[in-house]
């Protein structure tokens, strides 16, 4: 999962879902359904569109990303930016029509393999970042 | 990072005590060992123990004035631990489940 190229890792997770792509695409774009699978946000398809995904802040933390719409594609391709902690990302799904469902694909990239170097120094942001980050990322209260 | 600090660094994290000590230090800044603990809640010479163990760690560094003894904490001396990929690879494989849940809620 790297793009040498480039000079930053992506990572790609990719999901049969037994659903057409008309719901996984609803799922993924109505604020109210995306809440309720990924974290609250002011989310809407439409391109330049600056939003936030909110989550329970941590000490150091805001819980905040901030985000804009680069992509809407409907039925098929949406990506974002995805800002937090100064680490600037993408984040890229693409849907994919098959037999009883949909193919959802998920590219997040844009990591540099030195990137938590800007975490050095005065910002000692992070750390408590990682200290909570069962709690971030754990899939526990977020 | 070598084998040896790795080491250093992994034994100085298994403690909660010392843990919670890095901790304290990287929100509340710079503090004695009389302060250290204060909050520590535990000897003095426990406190000065688990301190010379998170700076075999380089977590923490030590500075003397006159005769108190400050430290402070040394965030990036944690940096061989953070790995964005596979903390965000744990997050979404969490999502796509819940995202499956909430396709099941979800009217056809």
């Amino acid at each position: 999962m790297s793009n040498a190229a480039e000079g930053t890792r992506t990572l790609v997770i990719e999901k049969f879902l037994a659903h057409p792509p008309e719901k996984v695409w609803r799922a993924l774009t109505e604020s109210q359904l995306l809440a309720q699978w990924l974290m609250n946000n002011d989310f809407r398809p439409s391109v330049g569109d600056k939003f936030q995904f909110r989550s329970q802040p941590v000490p150091n933390w805001s819980g905040i990303i901030d985000c804009e719409v680069l992509i809407v594609e409907p039925l098929r391709r949406l990506s974002y930016t995805w800002g937090t902690l100064g680490i600037d990302t993408a984040v890229l799904w693409i849907l994919t029509p098959a037999e009883g469902g949909t193919l959802l694909r998920m590219e997040h990239s844009g990591f540099a393999p030195d990137q938590n170097a800007n975490y050095t120094g005065a910002n000692y942001g992070w750390t408590k970042f990682l200290g909570n980050l069962e709690c971030v990322l754990g899939g526990g209260e977020l | 990072m070598n084998q040896a600090q790795a080491n250093h660094l992994f034994r100085a994290l298994s403690d909660p005590l010392r843990r919670a000590i890095f901790e304290h230090l990287t929100r509340q800044g710079e503090q004695t060992v009389h302060a250290l603990t204060c909050f520590a809640g535990v000897s003095q010479p426990a406190v000065s123990k688990h301190l010379t163990v998170l700076k075999r760690a380089r977590l923490v560094r030590r500075r003397h004035a006159g005769r108190e003894t400050h430290y402070r904490a040394e965030p990036q001396a944690l940096k061989p631990l953070v790995n964005w990929i596979e903390l965000y690879g744990a997050f979404w494989r969490e999502r796509f489940d819940r995202l499956e849940a909430v396709l099941e809620r979800m009217d056809p």
